[in-house]
This record gives C-alpha cells, structure tokens and sequence, in this order.
C-alpha cells in the first residue's frame, strides 16, 4: 500500500476555463458551415450574384459595350408606360396559366393510367418521357415546321382530306400562334408532370384503396378521398416548378416565333433577350426579367405556406 | 452553271482571266510580296481570332478560306476563323467588347461597330489606303462605319437584296417590265394577287428582308425615324401615307407574312408558291444548283427597288463591317488582314465565289468578273451606290442600331398591316420607343 502518490508520466493537463474558440471548435453547427461553404460558394457564385447584378443593372442604363450610370427605377418607370412590356406579362401570365393547367390534368391522367398494372408499363413508361428529353431546341424546330404557314403538314392533310381549302395561317396570326406554343409547351411539359405523379401514386399504400373498396367506394370516390388528397403535397412540389419553368420558358418561344407575330408570343424572358442583348439596352432588359421575380416570388409563397399546412403534407384536415 | 455551253465557258474563262484569279501558288506568291511591301506588318508570332458570319454560299467560304491561308503563309500570323450564324455575332460581339478578350476581328451585321466605338481599332490608315487605291468607298458603307472622321471599322461587302420575281407572273399579270414607281409597283401586286400568283414580303421579325423592304418603304414617303440632329420625327403625315401604302400593299400577300423571319421567304419562293419577293441573290442561286428547278431559275430575274415618291432611291441594304478590338495583343497583322482582304486579286475571287450574294463597297470594283459572269447579277452591283445608311438622314451610331435591332419599324408597319394597331398608335408607340433609344 504505497501512499505515495505515483508521478504521472504524462503531465496532468491543466484544468482551465473553456475558451471562446473551444467552444466553437467542438460546435456541430461550426463545422457545419463549413461542410455547406462548397454548395453555399456555387450557389452565390452562379446564382446570387447574377440575380444581385441583373437587379443592379436594371437601376443603370448600362448598353453592351460600355457600362452605365445609376439611374434609380427610371428603367422601371418607363417600362410602366410601354405597351409592348405590358403586352409580354399578359402574354406570360396567359401562356402560363392555360399550359399549367392543361399540363396538370393531363398530366394527372396520364399518371393514374400509367399507374395501372399493365403489359410493357415499363416501356410505356419510358415513352412517356421522350417529349420531356428531346432537346427544346429540336422540338421547337419540328413544331415552327408543323405549324408553318406554308408548309404545314397538318394543312396540308386537311386540305388532301377536303376538310379546308387554304392553309391554316397558324404562326402567323396573334390567336393562332398563341395557341401554337402554348400546345407545345404542354407536349414538353406534360411528362415531368405525368412521371412525378406517377412516382407519388406509387406511394398511395394499396390497403387503403382495399379497404375503400370493401366499404363500397366507387372509383371517382376512390380517387376524390383517397388519391387525390394524398397526392396533394406531390402536386404542390411539381406544379411549383412546372410554373416556374413555363413562366421563365425562353428557348420555345425564341426557337417557334422569336416573339413574333407582332409580339404576340413575346413572354418577359424573349423580350428581355430582345432589349438587352440584341438591341444592346442593357439596363432595360435587365428590368423586364428583374419584374418576373415578383410574380414568381408569389408562386413559390404560396407553394411555401401551403406546404406548410399539415392538410398538404399528410393530406388530412387541418385538425 | 445553268447552261454550259462554249460561250459560257469562254465567258467563264475570260472572267476568271481578267480577274487575275490566283489560285493554289500564285495566290501565296501575290501574298508573299504583298506582305513585304504592305504598311502594316503582322507582329511576329501573331495569332489571330476571327468570328465571322456563317456563309450562305459555300463557295465564299472555300474563297474565304484560301485567302486567309494564302495571308497565314505569307505573313506567319495564326489564324483562327470561326463561323456564328449573322444574328449570333452582334451578341457574340458584345461578350467579347465587354470581357476584354476571346476575340481579335469580328464581322458581322451593319451597325456593330457604332455599338462599342469604344472598343475598337481605329481603321482611318487601311480605309485612307484602300480608297486611293480603289477608286473611294461608297456613301452608305463609308457612313456606317465612320464616327466623324474616324473608320471603327471597314465595310468590306454589302449584303445587296433587291426584287426576285417570277417574269411568268409579271407577264401574265400585263407587266412588261418591273415598275420603277410606286403606284406602278402597288398596281403590279395587285394584279398579281388577282392571277393567284402573289407577292409577299415579310412583316415579322427577318433581320434583312423585312427592315429592308418597310425601310424602302418608309423612306420613299419621305418619312425618317430621326431627322439629321437625330431628332425623333416619325410621327407624321409622311409616316402615315408610308402605313396606308404598306396596308394596301399586304393585303395583296400571300398569307402568313407576320410570322416570316428571313429564310421563310426563300422557301416559299424555291417551292413555287411564292412569285415576288424581296431576298439577297440567294434565292436564284439556290435555283440555279438544283436541276430539279431549271424553269424557275430561268423564270427568275430580278429588279431594282422602285423609286418612292420622294424622288431617288431610298434604299436599306446590309453592310457588313468587319472590326478589330482595341484589346487585340497584335494590332498591325489584324490592319494587314484586313486591307488583304480588299485587294484586287484576293476580292475578285472572292465575289466570284459569293456569286452575286456580296456586292463592293470600293467603286473600282464596279467591274469586277461577277457582275458579268451572269446578266441575272447586274441589278446587285447597284446595292452599295443606292443604298442609304441604316440610320436614314439620322447620325449613324448605336442608337440607330439599338431601333434597328430592336424592330420598331418593323413592329409599326406590322402592327398597323395586322390591323392590330390604328394608325396613330401604332405611330405614337414608335415615337415613344425611339425617343426612349434616342434620349
């Protein structure tokens, strides 16, 4: 039993106040930033700071070729007075409106077919998705071919049917070829939409759809009570971006019609396009795509707080 | 060829002769000493980067090509050439004026050097040298390129676009000749329409053909966008009488012109349901390769713009300017190619390869082969001499092409043929957007 007390062969450590910088060395949250920097760095390089520099360029009068002085919202003023710019949002706003909801009932259809259990649903499936894959550009190209004024296949089949004598003036007049891109952007958009749902239906727990069917459901109330309400919150995330995509759609427009005929397809992206890199006015086009984020800030608000009631994310009442 | 008989090969041959055509090492010799003896010499180890518009003729491009591999040779400078189609290169253009970097000479659409003068390589000691040498520069490409005294750049060609019409359809409609007037010209329409075999000229948004011709249209009426202090003038009773004419004129087209761009016309021409139009040489020579089209290249001819009533040509046609950056690390290869270019033995060739599709811009060029090479040719040779500078009787600059780009005529005559728009708006909308490009 030895009392003496061992010298240690390691230096006891000094027992001493936590520090500021111990604390934040062992701080999860700490060494979280850091993990998140890479992501955070990308997404300020490539996405915040053009957004901050298309909003500062839309207060200058800044041309291609040589910057601008600040000019406050003299841009935004004048754009308030310009019928062309006003004519663009309704454009934006109907094209918008019309394709989202088209895309989304069809869509929605598309998806409870394809959710049946059918030989090749597999094939069927992946078919689905051409539209969506082919590149918007070759798309576009074959649809301003379709829908030409001359040579459209379509008048030419009705004129070899006796159905119409002149050709169809599809991409030349206002209404028609609004009509135009609007079927196109459905013929593109409408698989994102139909393959989303199909992925939520797939979540639907069969049991219920049994257990409804025991109590005597029809299929209409099979899908109004139990499908539909639990797809809801599928619905709000894919609708979300189908009308983000569909209200900033550039590449459609400009490969049909380039806004035309007389800027009756021009959405807010092709005449921003237009303004600022064709006739070289900067400034002004930055302001046209810097008024778009109000409206799409109104969309994602209310996909934001709707996703946040519990109706939309268990697809119960909000009880 | 479209009829290879032994007069058009002795005329062929005594072209190529007379224009001294150089091909494979007579071309590097003629380079050789013309870069020993030329005032700017190529800085050594000097690459250049050149953004061209793509070609619509592929033989202007294989003569394009030679020449640019006779200099590479002669002068040592690297040359990368690259090819974006015309309306990509203003934009292209702009990314390099604001960047500082990526490309050396750029060449493309009528005002781009008016849209960063401060950009570029003054060119006065080239433009001094070729216009001594070749007889002066026409009026319309001198002006498009020159900021008060100074060259921003050099117009090498104009794009020259001029009536192509079906000479069946004229005769057939009780036309001898193509009208020189415009009453005549809207009578012809007319009657054309009534025979089913219509005009049409594009009212949407065709970069060339359609501020071409509402352009001519204009300015016939004697009616400007600006007037010489680049006051904003096009609201007035001349615009008007130029909208009513312009109505009365697209109520004779074939359907469809709102949505045309500038190859839509060509096609509807090539497939025969289509019978005047107004369009670069491009449509005859189109016909004239395929044999399929034999009767509609013979049937083709073409015709000057008429005269408006204001009583002289009042023509818009492309020039395209060819510029270099300031920001070039080698300045004198750039100023040599570009003078290479405008010599004798290499721009001969070069407009027999462009078939008729380019027309000089240097006078002494007016007898130049490929005027002759084809009577159909001869109207082009006038593009350059009736053609007025883009902006009108206003400053040429980068607002004239900011309203040029930004199809404000366009839209007007558009909107008002379209029946979209009343005559005073569609007016009192032009005025407000050119005071706001002209403030």
């Amino acid at each position: 039993m030895a009392d003496i007390a061992l010298q240690p062969r390691i230096a006891k450590r000094q027992i001493r106040e936590a520090t500021t910088w111990d604390q934040i060395k062992t701080n999860r949250n700490w060494l979280g930033f850091w993990f998140m920097m890479p992501a955070m760095g990308f997404l300020i390089f490539f996405l915040a700071y053009p957004l901050g520099l298309g909003v500062w360029l839309s207060l200058t009068d800044a041309k291609i070729g040589r910057p601008g002085h600040y000019i406050g919202v003299e841009n935004y003023a004048w754009l308030w007075d310009d019928s062309i710019f006003w004519l663009s949002v309704f454009n934006t706003l109907l094209y918008t409106f019309i394709a989202s909801v088209i895309k989304f009932a069809v869509g929605l259809y598309l998806a409870l077919l394809l959710n049946e259990n059918m030989p090749f649903k597999a094939i069927l499936r992946a078919l689905v998705l051409i539209p969506f894959i082919v590149p918007t550009v070759l798309s576009a190209l074959a649809f301003w071919w379709i829908f030409d004024s001359q040579f459209s296949i379509i008048s030419w089949s009705l004129k070899h049917m006796g159905l119409i004598t002149q050709n169809i003036n599809f991409l030349g007049d206002s209404t028609w070829a609004r009509i135009c891109v609007i079927f196109a952007n459905i013929w593109r958009g409408v698989p994102f939409v139909a393959i989303t749902l199909l992925a939520g239906l797939q979540t639907v727990q069969p049991s219920l759809y049994e257990a409804a069917t025991l109590d005597g459901a029809s299929r209409w109330e099979l899908f109004r009570h139990i499908t539909y309400p639990l797809l809801t919150p599928i619905i709000a995330v894919v609708m979300t971006f189908s009308v983000l995509f569909t209200f900033t759609d550039f590449q459609l427009i400009w490969a049909m019609t380039r806004g035309g005929p007389v800027n009756a397809t021009h959405l807010m992206a092709t005449l921003s396009y237009q303004r600022a890199i064709i006739a070289g006015q900067l400034g002004e086009g930055a302001a046209i795509s810097s008024a778009m984020i109000p409206f799409l800030l109104a969309a994602i608000m209310v996909s934001w707080f709707g996703l946040q009631r519990r109706k939309w994310q268990q697809g119960e009442n909000n009880d | 060829m479209h009829d290879f008989t032994r007069r058009s090969l002795l005329q062929g041959g005594t072209a190529l002769a007379a224009a001294g055509a150089l091909t494979g090492p007579a071309l590097l010799d003629f380079a050789k000493a013309w870069a020993q003896a030329s005032p700017w010499k190529a800085e050594p180890g000097a690459k250049l980067t050149v953004m061209r518009w793509k070609r619509f003729v592929p033989a202007e491009d294989d003569a394009f090509n030679a020449m640019v591999a006779a200099f590479k040779a002669a002068t040592g400078t690297e040359m990368n050439v690259f090819s974006e189609s015309l309306e990509d290169v203003q934009p292209k253009a702009s990314v390099a004026a604001n960047t500082g970097s990526g490309i050396d000479l750029a060449w493309g659409p009528f005002t781009l050097p008016q849209l960063f003068p401060t950009k570029v390589l003054k060119m006065n000691d080239v433009a001094d040298y070729l216009g001594k040498k070749y007889g002066g520069w026409t009026d319309a490409a001198a002006n498009t390129c020159k900021q008060g005294n100074d060259w921003l750049g050099i117009p090498p060609a104009t794009i020259g676009v001029y009536m192509t019409y079906r000479k069946s359809a004229l005769d057939k409609a009780g036309f001898k000749e193509f009208p020189t007037d415009f009453p005549g010209f809207l009578a012809m329409c007319k009657a054309l329409k009534a025979n089913n075999t219509p005009a049409g000229f594009p009212l949407g948004h065709a970069t060339g053909d359609a501020n071409g011709w509402l352009h001519w249209v204009l300015w016939g009426h004697d009616a400007w966008t600006v007037d010489k202090d680049d006051k904003v003038i096009i609201n007035s009773p001349e615009t008007a009488k130029a909208l009513e004419y312009c109505k009365a004129l697209s109520d004779t087209f074939i359907p469809g012109t709102a949505s045309w761009n500038d190859s839509s016309n060509n096609k509807a021409y090539l497939s025969g349901d289509l019978y005047c139009t107004n369009n670069g040489i491009s449509i005859y020579v189109a016909a004239k390769d395929d044999p399929k089209m034999k009767d509609l290249a013979d049937d083709t001819y073409h015709a000057l713009y008429p005269v408006g009533p204001i009583g002289k040509p009042t023509e818009l046609q492309l020039v395209v300017p060819i510029l270099a950056f300031n920001f070039t690390k080698y300045p004198n290869a750039a100023k040599a190619f570009v003078a290479f270019m405008l010599e004798k033995e290499n721009y001969d060739k070069w407009l027999l390869g462009a078939r008729g599709y380019l027309t000089h811009t240097l006078n002494a060029y007016d007898s130049s082969p490929v005027w002759a090479a084809d009577p159909k040719n001869q109207v082009f040779s006038q593009a350059s001499k009736r053609a007025l500078p883009a902006s009108g009787i206003g400053k040429v600059g980068e607002k004239a092409a900011g309203a040029l780009a930004d199809y404000i005529v366009v839209d007007m005559f558009a909107n008002f043929c379209t029946g979209a728009k009343d005559a005073r708006t569609a007016m009192s909308e032009a005025e407000r957007q050119l005071k706001r490009i002209y403030r």
